[in-house]
């Protein structure tokens, strides 16, 4: 008997895919390197080494650069965060907070964060701090809502369980609704990260003298497309090493759960 | 004829669960709903009452009602003499959807119902395992709820409810979900169950067979408004199988009640 046939696709593993996949982003890039129009904004992929030891080495400003916006997004991250889950609990449990609060989290999450750094410019000067509180309020918005929906939609009938077997309050928060919210906590987390850093140029569109969002329109004022190319590179490898580390634990934490979708 | 197993004889054991003129409306959006109009019924200890009614007549907001997890709009009810005002853990739930704790493997799902009762640690896994044996899942102590099949999944809602050691269970369709195989394995498993370790049992269902099978009174509920229609006593000795549903005396209580709930069933399409 034959063996049934696996198709090509199948045969072929992932990680041949993904270096496919890199081989095919190459080869796009080069062509628009050689373009007319798109060759300006576009060098070779082969330029970029050596761009990198000019701006790592050289000029020694990759490294600073990449510390002081991962400084300001992790702290308006986390401040995010600490803000979010309580209001989003709150949110789930008062009502009156729901109506007064949830439209204007809709409202204000649907403008693009760099409409309104100016305002808090006006408030908070330049430096770190506007900055942080930029990516701070887009960060608690995103998280808030979701882990509000999580904690609303958890299933009624496993409280009603838990209560019928004898929980009080306490039991029901801390051994229901806790690990109940745990697998939307961890998607707002993963949703909020890929926002702060979304943000961050918006953030950092104002007068800062490092940062990954400042110094590509310090390139583009010196016309520098290469340098502007690598830390665009740079901001999107940072993106997915986040993703990556929280959907990790995601995992490790989360693994009881039926299949999920986000 | 059928009709005339309604008993009207005493039961002599003692009443557990007292429910008086419960009367429920809701609130909807073409105005009030009344869902339960007048209930009133005596469950005696140990008993095992079966409740069918066509869909919609208030069978679960009844069991909720007794449960305390749903106030009644007029009336009352009594367990063990006191006023039923909230849930209680002398009051067990069996739910149609299971409702496991996904997060829990099988064994802390039913240490979950030990420890709320004060049972904890080593004692809780060991009293655990032992409920876990009776339902024939000690195999799967350590699987999550994710992992097993509908009929499994509700073992070991049976065996969490019985590890809360209640005195009256209360199960709404807790077969409904599963196929008929299934539902015949754990109707056989749950009968073994209540002759061993008796409890009051209060159990609704959509199936008249499981209905006779299981209960020693069965109550016909009437829809729009939700009343009891009529209670008809299964008087068929225990200990039950299988085979009791191929019995005459079975096949007359299934005649007369299939056909009260089908000219229901028939009321509601109207
Ligand atoms: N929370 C609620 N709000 C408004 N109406 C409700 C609510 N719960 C139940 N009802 C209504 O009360 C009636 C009885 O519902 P119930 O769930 O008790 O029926 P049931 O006999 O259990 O039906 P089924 O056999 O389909 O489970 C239905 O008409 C239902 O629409
Ligand atoms: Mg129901």
């Amino acid at each position: 008997m034959k063996a049934k046939k696996k198709s090509v696709v199948d045969r072929i593993p992932n990680w041949a895919w993904l270096l496919i996949s890199l081989a095919v982003a190459l080869l796009v890039w080069t062509a628009l390197s050689f373009g007319e129009k798109t060759g300006r904004s576009f060098c070779h992929p082969w330029e970029i080494p050596g761009i990198f030891v000019t701006v790592a080495f050289e000029r020694g400003i990759l490294l600073s650069d990449i510390a002081s916006s991962l400084l300001t997004v992790v702290a308006g991250y986390l401040i995010g965060f600490v803000i979010a889950l309580p209001l989003a609990i709150l949110m789930a449990w008062y009502r009156p907070v729901r109506y007064v609060v949830q439209p204007w989290i809709q409202f204000i999450r649907n403008i693009p964060p760099l409409a309104y750094v100016p305002l808090i410019v006006l408030m908070l000067g330049v430096g770190r701090q506007p900055q942080i509180t930029v990516i701070t309020i887009s960060t608690t918005l995103i998280m808030s809502i979701t882990i509000y929906q999580g904690v609303v939609n958890i299933d009624e009938t496993l409280i009603k369980a838990a209560r019928v077997l004898g929980a009080k309050d306490k039991d029901v928060f801390v051994r229901v609704i806790a690990p109940a919210s745990l697998p939307f906590i961890l998607t707002a987390a993963r949703l909020g990260a890929s926002t702060a850093l979304t943000t961050l140029i918006a953030a950092e569109s104002v007068g800062s003298g490092l940062g990954l969002g400042m110094r590509i329109r310090a390139f583009n004022s010196n016309y520098e497309p290469g340098p502007m190319l690598l830390y665009i590179i740079i901001i999107g490898i940072i993106g997915l090493i986040i993703e990556k580390l929280i959907k990790f634990v995601e995992r490790k934490l989360t693994g009881w759960q039926e299949k999920r979708e986000i | 004829m059928a009709g005339e197993a309604r008993d009207l004889k005493t039961d002599t054991r003692p009443v557990k669960v007292k429910i008086e003129n419960v009367v429920k409306k809701f609130d909807g959006r073409n105005g009030e709903m009344i869902a339960l109009n007048g209930v009133s019924l005596d469950i005696h200890e140990n008993e095992f009452i079966t409740v069918v009614g066509p869909s919609g007549c208030g069978k679960s907001t009844l069991l909720n009602i007794i449960a305390g997890l749903l106030p009644a709009t007029s009336g009352r009810v009594l367990c063990n003499g006191k006023e039923v005002t909230g849930v209680g853990t002398e009051r067990g739930v069996v739910f149609q959807q299971y409702a496991l704790f996904p997060w829990l493997t099988v064994q802390k799902n039913v240490e979950f119902a030990l420890n709320m009762r004060g049972v904890k640690g080593k004692q809780a896994q060991e009293e655990a395992m032992q409920y876990l044996e009776m339902v024939d899942l000690a195999k799967f102590a350590n699987h999550y709820p994710k992992e097993l099949s509908g009929g499994m999944k509700q073992r070991v809602a049976i065996a969490r409810a019985y590890a809360a050691d209640p005195e009256v269970l209360l199960m709404d369709e807790p077969f409904g979900a599963l196929d008929a195989q299934t539902r015949t394995q754990l109707q056989t498993e749950l009968l073994e169950t209540w002759e061993k370790k008796q409890k009051t049992c209060f159990f609704i269902t959509h199936d008249v067979d499981e209905a006779i099978v299981l209960g020693q009174r069965c109550i016909i509920m009437s829809a729009r408004p939700g009343r009891i229609k009529d209670i008809v006593d299964i008087d068929i000795p225990y200990p039950r199988d299988q085979e009791t549903k191929l019995s005459p005396r079975f096949m007359e209580l299934k005649n007369h009640i299939w056909g009260e709930v089908y000219k229901e069933y028939l009321e509601v399409r109207k």
